[in-house]
Formats: C-alpha cells, structure tokens, sequence
C-alpha cells in the first residue's frame, strides 16, 4: 500500500481540469523576481531583435504601439505552484515583431531590463503562442509584474514570460538564461512538469 | 544534483516557533544536503489519493539527512495549517529539492552580508545565519527582522542568543513593540534601513525576504540609497 500523509485532505482547494500537474489555484497575482524591481518609463523604453547574424530591428514604446496590438484570454502557471485562470492581456505577437527578420535561429534569449535573461525555442515563440505584453486586465502593465512590458508565453512555467523585457536575441543553440542556469529547466512545459534540472 | 525525484520524508519532531507557526524536523535518508536560503517542494496525500504541493524554505544547511522547515499558517491555506497544526513525530510525506541556486549564501564569499527579513522570511536567512556560525567565514553579518510584534517574531531566541560581534540584530516592530521600546511600532523606514544596515560603500551581499509588499519596498528604497540592484537578492512570497 502506498504510503500517505495521516489526517492530510480535510481543507481541499478546487480543483479544475485546466490545471496542470502540482499545481493549485489562485486569484492573486503573487511576484517571483531575483532582485529590485527595475523602473523603466515609457520614454526610455525600447525593444530589439538581434539576429543571429547581427542585424538589429528596434523599436521604441511607440513604435510598438503602433503594431497590431492582440487581446490574449489564457491560463498562468508559476514554477512555484500557483495557477491563475482567465487572465487578459494585451500585447504584440512575437510573430509580428519576427516578421520580415531572415533567421535560422532555433532558440532566442529574451533580455530584460535589471539584465535578466531566459531561453525560450523559437518554436515556442512563433505561431501565435507568445507576445510583447503591456496591459494585464484592461490596466498598463504594473512594474513588479514586468511593466511596461513583459514577454508572455502562457504555455510555459511563467519565468519564461521575462519581466521588463527589452529584447531577443536569436540564437543557432539553445543556452540557459538566468533561472535556467539557477535550477530550472531548460524549456519549463507545464503539462510535463519541466519544473527543475 | 538533481532535483527531479520524489523523497520520502518522516517527521521526526514539531516544535511551535509562534501561535501560527511551527517548526518541522525531517528524516530523509535520500537528501543530498543542501546550501542555506534554498527550498524544497513539499507533497502530501491524502489516504484517498488527492495530492498537494507546495514551496517551502529551508531553515538547516549541510550535508546531513536531516532537514528542517518552518512554516507559517496561511489563515485558508491547505497545507500549511496542516503542517503547523495537524502533523505530528512519525507521519509521512514527501519533498523534492533541494531548489534554487540563487537565493543562497557561499561560504567563500568575502563581503559583509545583509540579512533582511519580513515575517516568515526569516527562515532561509536564519539558514544563512547558522551556517556562518558553523563556518570559518570571516564575513560579517548583519540582520535586520521586520516582524508584527515580539509574539510573532519566529526563532526569537536563537537569534538573540546568536548575536555577537559578527552577527549584529536589529528588530524592527510593525504592529506592536516590547513594553519601553523606544521606536514606536511601524514600517520600516528608508532612514532606519540606511542607518542600521551595512552601507553601500561596504559592498554587502544583500539578502531581502518577506511578503511580496515589503520586499518590493525595501528593495526599492535600498536601490535608492545607493545599494547597487546587482547585489540585492530577494525572494518574495505571495498567494496562498
């Protein structure tokens, strides 16, 4: 017989089938960073695509708005175990901001503002699976959440969706950024647990 | 150093830190040791099966197989008023760990350490604070403990009986002081936090855990002082 936990069970959170292995629900939106929370204005804000060949696109706070913004309506879930359902954004397709950028790039490390970093595929960055977020639930993006922007990529663990993003660079291999080099996995699916090394 | 199995875990002792929260000692003949400030992940299951995990620092350090958490209750949390509460000597679960490679002191680090804690995230300072007292380091310490009130403070007694030359304390009390305390309780303040912790010109290795709102203001104000954001680390809780 297995082994359980005596007298464990009697205070169950909801359960929901959207949610993934281990992880529980919650309608806070709680923070993981590594450090102070950088404050970047609007103004100084700027983002760029640097190809594995050198060549760099960017643009500036309005330059992004005047892409093709995209409400996105998807589930979160943190390495740390939390999950939030339904949440809304607002943002610019990784597609759109790759469009028109010559690359055999396989993986792209996303740079943040405070100089963190996170490897992402690009398969997991194309084909309308991650954004340039700025807005969460019809408010500007909030600094300790990422703001003014923030990669989203709701279908990995949410470090991958990095804080502060100022851009990606492409990349021929996939390297570990930051947490990866720090105990997390090098890709973070959700469904399959990619929690940790 | 893995950290992709299940360990099986037996409670070897619980010990109450405060009204609200306790202490867990584990036996896990499997744990690879660990460095202080990382955390494990904890499972329970329940005799029907229903499983839960959570995330919890690690007060212990070291090589040993035994492993100590603290746990503060979450007033409509699941587990941890299981864990605080219900637990006894002898019951099973299991963790995963140990987790996180950032959040952590090495003892071959040269610089003065801040330690500033929030509430329950004394815990994997405390961690930080033995194994500098077990070490050789000749690095000095200083900690910093926000906590609601004297009653609320966990591990109390051990770190005033750890103060010492190296390992300087300064509490600060939010909701109520001690009878004569001569500051009266509140927040901490971006003056007190310039004049009781290590100087920016001291180059310290700063360590910041608590709730997410006072990690987020006492990074922010340590920024502001001069702190360079590169040597401030910080680990914050929030949810349930």
């Amino acid at each position: 017989m297995a082994e359980f936990s005596r007298g464990f069970g009697a205070r169950r959170r909801e359960s929901a089938p959207e949610l993934p292995p281990g992880q529980y629900l919650t309608t806070d939106f709680p923070v993981l960073s590594a450090g102070p929370t950088p404050r970047v204005t609007t103004d100084e804000w700027a983002f760029s695509v640097v190809s594995e060949s050198g060549q760099t696109t960017s643009w500036s706070w309005s330059e992004l708005m005047a892409l093709p913004v995209e409400d996105i309506h998807t589930d979160i879930h943190c390495v740390t175990r939390w999950s939030k359902l339904g949440t809304h954004w607002r943002g610019v397709s990784v597609d759109t901001l790759l469009d028109g950028i010559p690359t055999i790039a396989v993986s792209a490390m996303a740079h943040s503002y405070g100089g963190y970093t996170t490897n992402v595929p690009l398969a997991d960055l194309l084909g309308g699976k991650a954004w340039v977020a700025f807005e969460f639930e019809g408010e500007p993006l909030a600094a300790e959440h990422g703001g003014p922007a923030r990669l989203l990529v709701p279908h990995l663990y949410f470090w991958k969706s990095a804080k502060w993003v100022r851009g990606l660079a492409l990349q021929t291999h996939d390297d570990p950024g930051f947490w990866e080099q720090n105990g997390y996995n090098l890709h973070g699916d959700p469904w399959r647990e990619e929690r940790y090394w | 150093m893995s950290a992709s199995a299940w360990l099986k875990a037996h409670v070897s002792a619980v010990v109450p830190l405060t009204a609200h929260a306790g202490s867990l000692l584990l036996d896990v003949p499997d744990w690879p040791g660990n460095l202080p400030g990382q955390h494990l992940d904890v499972r329970l299951t329940a005799e029907d099966g229903y499983q839960a995990e959570r995330s919890y620092s690690i007060a212990s350090f070291g090589p040993g197989t035994t492993v100590e958490l603290a746990v503060d209750e979450v007033p409509d949390g699941e587990v941890s008023p299981y864990l605080v509460r219900d637990v006894a000597a002898g019951d099973f679960l299991e963790v995963k760990g140990p987790l996180g490679q950032y959040f952590v002191w090495r003892e071959a680090e040269p610089a003065p350490v801040q330690l500033i804690a929030g509430g329950s995230g004394v815990v994997p300072l405390l961690a930080m604070a033995r194994a500098h007292a077990a070490s050789g380091s000749s690095a000095e310490f200083r900690l910093l403990y926000s906590t609601r009130s004297p009653a609320d403070a966990m591990y109390a007694d051990e770190i005033s009986r750890r103060e010492d030359a190296a390992f300087e304390v300064s509490w600060v009390y939010t909701r109520q002081a001690p009878d004569g305390w001569a500051r009266p309780a509140g927040r901490v303040s971006e003056a007190e936090l310039a004049a009781l912790c290590w100087p920016p010109a001291r180059q310290p290795s700063v360590f910041v855990c608590g709730p997410t709102s006072f990690v987020e203001a006492v990074a922010d104000a340590l920024v502001r002082i001069g702190h360079a954001p590169e040597r401030i680390r910080t680990e914050r809780f929030g949810g349930a």
